[in-house]
């Protein structure tokens, strides 16, 4: 996301309603836009939801998820997640001190455990193709790698924007623009935590049932 | 090496394709060579191309959708000459294939590329000026909407002359869209060329709605935005809401087409009606995101030349906000004949039916808002009570609609086809012509020819109503939609009736050109040096024609709704007694234009599977965001005597 365009502030009349008192600042309207990229997200990940709910019970003739999942590698998977985005958090609480140090401390902590989920996740993936149940084998299985792999797909990227964002702690400083993106990045992260605990509930619980 | 890709994929054999291509090459070269001999490059890659200004950027859309409804009438004229000729032995001139790729590409283009183009241009346009602000939340990601949306467009014209475009109609519904029964690029290039525009399209509403809601002049609290903003702020957030949906959607038949998964597949346990419930999750609020804002633009064009407020400002804004939530809860009116039971075709038939009822409020607001005005009868307004007059008739044929058991006759019968043209040619594509006629001096400081406009309202509205006033008779003796030929000679007469109105709407479309030469070369006599042609009442008519890039050399202070009419009555213009103070604006970055340039790389790779070059297109579009994310000379500053000097100029024009 660009940088916000910087509206001279124009003084706020005593005790007006916050809707009336002028343009937020870079700040807030950045973190808003994000916001609402999250939603979108969300929405999208709602649709392969839905998906997953209607064709979960179509296994033409193929394993169900009872007899396919591992619930103990799913534990450590979101023992993983759950971990990284705790780590996340105390790197944001970190950025407060201003501390390039403990940034790269938390980047190197958040980024190899989502590494590790992301290796983790990866296994399953290949013990369920060379078992023969890969996405093709029905229905039921090509709406569970398209939802657990779209989150995969969120989690190596937020891995590559965390790297990205060490380059410019490391080059830019923390500057204005450099701390938004560092905010906006805690906040994806911590999304994909959510979206994990709806696949958790939904797909390896299956409580939709 | 080059995937699929070989001399087969230009279609030799298949004249019409073939020359229009060959018309189309020829005109970009000739428009390139024009540029590159008049030396205009530096001007147009500096003030255009890599423009973040959100004017610029929302005229380019605006221009953008011009020509491609160019493209998309010409696909329709060939499909009513076709349908004019093919009764009975007669066959016609075009073959079924060929048919089949016109009507796909002219719903396509005319949607995504024309209807959506040109609203998000006006609200690119008009919003911060509305609000009083000097740009959009994130001008450099406005810049990458645009080329976003260009991308797609060049995709979907690549597709006439390298391979062929989809058969399966303007949703793409499978089994038909699946690899098994079109095997061939054509749905490809639909599905890519959607995904690119359409994360153009999102990145656009998450900009605009933070604009809206972050960005507006001191004391403009909610209720005293002007219903344009509000109308686009539900449209916003609808395009929030909604476009992750098609983006889910087609990611899951573009899985099924390359990778084999059977998410819609016939065989292994796919559903086919998943598709078309997710594709109308969407597709319903698609339709209000394209209506609201052309209701937005009524309510402006009324309210201005009534020279009255807007009657029912605040029913206006609720009926906005609760048609913004219904549009969510009707998705299944589009296929009651999917056979849900009655019970569950009944609920969304009532609510379909409920939603006329916001629709009303609006259109009584309307007319009293212009009874007792003293009533300008210029271009705008002609498109407004046309549209009032049409608008009203196609909402009713659509309520016809939901009720199930007269669906079940209708669906997807020329019947339909008439009612939704009803709607977004009488809504959308009024409105869409009304604010074009409306901020055209705002944008360029001076009018567009009167009689002319006037003329292409009467082409419009005529033409529109030959068209497709037979086109009910027909749906009701029994013709269907996507028919390339039929057997029963007494439907000719009105299949004729039809075509003679498509020529009359193609005489409107020629005769908008023609205003557009004729405005620019007579634009002397038409300047508009006060920067309020209109006597308007919002914020954008209180500055200059066309507005300097920062747009407010001081934010305007507001103090209730219509802030410029008040400020009028007063005679006091508080901002412009304020002090001068240097700003910023964003500047220029080829961000978007490079993005663009490898997501068209990335689609075009993918469609013929080229993987090697998908990997450079993907690769490209990180890297030069990469780049972009390390610039910290993202602003220009604007003196305060460079300010000084516009704001003098603008005074000594409004009072010489």
């Amino acid at each position: 996301m660009s940088a916000a365009v910087d509206v001279a502030h124009a003084e706020a009349p005593e005790g007006a309603p916050l809707s009336q008192r002028g343009p937020a600042p870079t700040r807030v309207v950045a973190a808003f836009g994000f916001w609402l990229f999250l939603l979108s997200d969300i929405i999208l990940f709602a649709a392969l939801f839905a998906a997953y709910a209607v064709l979960a019970g179509s296994t033409n003739g193929g394993p169900s998820g009872a007899e396919l999942f591992n619930k103990r590698h799913v534990l450590y998977e979101t023992g993983c997640l759950l971990a990284s985005s705790f780590t996340c958090g105390m790197m944001m609480i970190a950025m407060d001190t201003r501390s390039t140090r403990l940034i790269y401390l938390g980047s190197l902590i958040t980024a190899g455990l989502g590494a590790l989920f992301l290796s983790l996740e990866f296994s399953e993936f290949a013990d369920m193709i060379r078992g023969g149940n890969g996405p093709t084998r029905s229905a039921f299985l090509s709406a569970f790698f398209a939802l657990v792999g779209t989150h995969g797909i969120h989690v190596t990227v937020g891995i590559g924007w965390l790297a990205m964002m060490v380059g410019q702690v490391a080059t830019i400083g923390f500057a204005p623009m450099v701390v938004r993106r560092l905010f906006c990045f805690s906040l994806f992260w911590h999304a994909l935590d959510i979206v994990w605990i709806g696949i958790f509930t939904v797909v390896y619980l299956g409580v939709y049932r | 090496m080059f995937g699929n890709l070989s001399w087969d994929a230009i279609p030799l054999n298949e004249p019409i394709p073939l020359a229009t291509v060959f018309i189309l090459i020829i005109g970009i070269l000739g428009l390139l060579t024009l540029v590159t001999w008049k030396g205009w490059w530096p001007y147009l890659w500096r003030e255009w191309i890599t423009s973040t200004d959100h004017k610029r950027i929302g005229v380019m859309y605006v221009v953008l959708a011009l020509v491609m409804l160019l493209r998309g009438f010409a696909d329709a004229i060939m499909m009513r000459t076709q349908l004019a000729l093919a009764a009975g032995h007669a066959a016609g001139y075009l073959p079924p294939e060929h048919y089949n790729q016109i009507f796909s590409a002219h719903g396509t283009i005319m949607i995504f590329f024309v209807a959506m183009t040109f609203v998000i241009g006006l609200m690119n346009f008009v919003l911060p000026l509305q609000l009083g602000v000097r740009d959009v939340a994130f001008p450099v990601l406005n810049s990458v909407s645009f080329w976003l949306t260009a991308a797609g467009v060049l995709l979907v014209n690549v597709s006439l002359g390298i391979g062929e475009f989809a058969r399966t109609g303007w949703l793409a519904y499978p089994p038909l869209s699946e690899i098994a029964y079109s095997p061939g690029v054509g749905v490809d290039y639909y599905l890519w060329s959607l995904q690119i525009s359409g994360l153009g399209t999102l990145l656009s509403g998450i900009n605009l709605t933070t604009t809206i809601l972050k960005l507006r002049a001191p004391g403009m609290g909610y209720g005293r935005m002007p219903v344009f903003c509000w109308t686009a702020l539900a449209s916003n957030l609808l395009i929030v809401a909604a476009f992750p949906i098609l983006t889910a959607t087609f990611a899951m038949l573009l899985l099924d087409r390359y990778l084999g998964f059977h998410f819609f597949t016939n065989d292994s346990g796919g559903n086919p009606m998943m598709y078309v419930n997710l594709i109308w999750g969407w597709g319903h609020p698609e339709v209000y995101i394209l209506i609201l804002p052309a209701f937005g633009v009524f309510s402006e064009v009324i309210a201005t030349f009534s020279g009255k407020p807007l009657f029912g400002y605040r029913s206006m804004v609720m009926a906005t906000m609760a048609i913004c939530v219904l549009s969510f809860l009707v998705w299944l009116h589009h296929f009651f004949t999917m056979g849900a039971g009655a019970n569950v075709n009944a609920v969304f038939g009532v609510a379909t039916m409920i939603i006329a009822v916001p629709t009303g409020v609006k259109v009584f607001n309307w007319l009293f808002t212009l009874y007792g005005g003293s009533i300008r009868f210029t271009t705008p307004v002609y498109w407004a009570i046309g549209f009032m007059v049409t608008f009203v008739i196609g909402g009713m044929t659509g309520v016809l609609m939901a009720i199930p058991p007269a669906d079940f006759v209708l669906h997807n019968s020329l019947f339909l086809i008439a009612h939704f043209h009803n709607v977004i040619i009488g809504g959308v594509l009024f409105g869409a012509m009304a604010g074009y006629t409306y901020w055209f001096p705002k944008a360029f400081g001076f009018r567009l020819h009167e009689g002319l406009g006037k003329a292409v309202f009467w082409c419009w509205f005529f033409g529109f109503y030959l068209a497709f006033m037979p086109l009910y008779v027909l749906g009701l003796m029994g013709a269907t939609r996507r028919m390339q030929h039929y057997a029963d000679p007494t439907w000719q007469p009105f299949m004729v009736a039809a075509l003679v109105g498509a020529v009359v709407i193609l005489l409107g479309i020629v005769l908008t050109i023609v205003q557009l030469v004729v405005s620019i070369r007579t634009r002397e006599q038409r300047r508009d040096l006060t920067g309020d042609p209109w006597n308007g009442r919002t914020l954008e008519w209180s500055i200059s024609s066309p507005p300097p890039a920062w747009n407010f050399a001081v934010l305007p202070t507001v103090s209730g709704p219509d802030a410029f009419w008040s400020i009028k009555r007063n005679a006091a213009n508080p901002a412009k007694q304020s002090p001068l103070e240097p700003l910023s604006v964003p500047t220029h970055s080829p961000l978007g234009l490079l993005v663009s340039f490898f997501a068209v790389v990335l689609g075009f790779s993918l469609i013929w599977h080229i993987w090697w070059l998908a990997f450079v297109g993907l690769a490209g579009a990180v890297a030069v965001c990469l780049r972009h994310a390390w610039r910290i000379d993202l602003e220009d500053l604007v003196s305060v005597a460079e300010i000084a000097a516009h704001e003098r100029k603008h005074q000594t024009q409004v009072s010489p």
